[in-house]
């Protein structure tokens, strides 16, 4: 499991750099089958290209850099998807899933949900039960994260490959076309960058030297460093 | 700090070992069966053999959508190229009346075309995207002569394994292995849209490859040539390339 943590940061990051690159190269966003420089857009990002075809408003064009990027950007993926396919099922044989991560149905509630972020908006201190087990709030993001947006972003990538939509049409058509699947691709690509972003504050909020130990080498003193 | 047990070292050297041989098994059977791409050395060798080697197994003979007449894109976007050569403008101000498709290597009939020629094959029409790399795409109908066709009017030999084709303009060409070559929708486009192919779309002679992306459809095509070795036109990967580093297969 701490294996293939490392391996997913590592892909994750290789596909968020080159993903940007990618983009880059058209930052115009549209929604249906078709789009390009003399169509309309559903939205642009305001920064330069890396294309002179590009409309962008500014006066320069960036360096092409999709060559490598592309490369690394799909060799990452198959990186990140055969460790993810390990992942889930060893998550699966082990009972990690069952065990820590599906909130218990008691825990499943309004009130629950709401405990938690009322705890946290308190600053409440920890209690030890909360540095060894996963709160519900934590448990149903993780699920969303693993079986929502990691399928999803899956799912759009392949929905804009031309070989793969020659072979399983109908992912792409029940995305609702090629420019709609890189529309949600990049929406649900900021949900994964928004996560890791407050996967980290956490880490580093709830002590970064003892949670860095505990996934990488397992154990950990508990509370030392805290209290 | 725990020591490694002598039963743990021989387990661990014997799964190592099946390891290795099981990649070298896998690696020689994956060029017997054609599952390796030109490009597979490097760095991202492996990234482009899975997914070439996916392609091959899983969807081979799969067919690019086509769309209704009614998808068609009022706007079609063609993308930059670089000012056109004398050659070419001297074959354009001819009106392409002098433009031949010459057709070597590893056939028994190498021949030379012209367009009038290519309009006597079996014609097909399809309505097919062109899809960018850079992100974008638009649908158009294009009118076109099967590749398999003109391999198959020249003879092809069983050894050729790959197509090179060339443009006209200098130092663009790419290649497609035997597959897609004689895939049905690859074919060799003279009109469009129910007009001739305009030039800035690839006209007079372009040769389309819908279940790759776009920059696999070389415009202004003049020589084809059946091959068993990509040795020196491998674009991707050779230092001369017309694609700065893009790779061979480009159906992702």
């Amino acid at each position: 499991m701490r294996v293939t943590h490392w391996i997913t940061v590592i892909s994750f990051l290789a596909l968020l750099l080159t993903g940007i690159e990618i983009v880059i190269s058209h930052p115009r966003f549209y929604w249906g089958e078709v789009g390009h420089s003399q169509t309309a857009t559903l939205f642009k990002i305001p920064i330069p290209s890396s294309r002179a075809t590009v409309p962008s408003g500014y006066g320069y064009v960036l360096p092409d850099q999709n060559g490598w990027s592309r490369y690394l950007h799909f060799e990452a993926a198959w990186a990140l998807v055969l460790t993810g396919l390990v992942y889930v099922i060893a998550g699966l044989w082990s009972r990690h899933f069952r065990k820590n991560v599906f909130p218990a149905p008691e825990d499943m509630t309004w009130s629950a949900f709401l405990s938690v972020i009322s705890k946290h908006l308190r600053l409440a201190p920890a209690n030890e039960a909360d540095a060894r087990s996963y709160n519900v709030l934590q448990r149903v993001t993780y699920l969303i994260v693993v079986f929502v947006l990691f399928p999803l972003v899956i799912l759009s990538g392949l929905a804009m490959s031309p070989a793969f939509n020659a072979a399983v049409p109908w992912v792409v058509t029940s995305l609702g076309g090629r420019q709609s699947a890189r529309t949600i691709r990049f929406f649900v690509s900021i949900s994964v960058v928004l996560f890791f972003l407050v996967h980290i504050a956490m880490v580093v909020l709830t002590g970064f030297a003892n949670r860095m130990r505990e996934m990488i080498i397992g154990s950990a003193a508990i509370f030392k460093e805290r209290l | 700090m725990s020591t490694i047990s002598r039963r743990k070292f021989v387990t661990g050297g014997l799964a190592a070992a099946a390891g290795v041989s099981s990649l070298a098994v896998a690696s020689r059977l994956s060029k017997k069966y054609g599952l390796v791409p030109p490009d597979s050395g490097g760095i991202y060798g492996p990234g482009e053999t899975l997914t070439y080697a996916a392609q091959q197994l899983l969807a081979r003979h799969s067919v690019a959508r086509e769309f209704p007449r009614s998808m068609i894109s009022k706007v079609p976007f063609a993308n930059a190229i670089a000012p056109l050569s004398d050659e070419f403008k001297r074959l354009e101000a001819g009106g392409f009346a002098g433009w031949q498709l010459s057709i070597q290597g590893m056939v028994a009939r190498p021949a030379s075309l012209s367009l009038t020629d290519l309009k006597s094959f079996p014609v097909r029409s399809q309505i097919t995207e062109v899809v960018c790399e850079e992100g974008w795409s638009y649908v158009a109908e294009w009118i076109e002569t099967p590749l398999s066709e003109i391999l198959k009017a020249c003879g092809l030999l069983p050894q050729a394994r790959y197509i090179v084709y060339f443009s006209i303009e200098p130092d663009w060409w790419e290649s497609i292995d035997m597959n897609d070559a004689q895939h049905p929708q690859t074919l060799v486009a003279w009109a469009m849209n129910g007009g001739d192919l305009p030039v800035a779309f690839g006209g007079p002679l372009r040769l389309r490859v819908p279940r790759q992306l776009g920059y696999k459809s070389v415009k202004f095509v003049t020589r084809v040539m059946a091959t068993d070795s990509l040795k020196g036109f491998v674009s991707s990967v050779e230092p001369k390339s017309p694609n700065f580093g893009y790779a061979w297969y480009a159906g992702i």
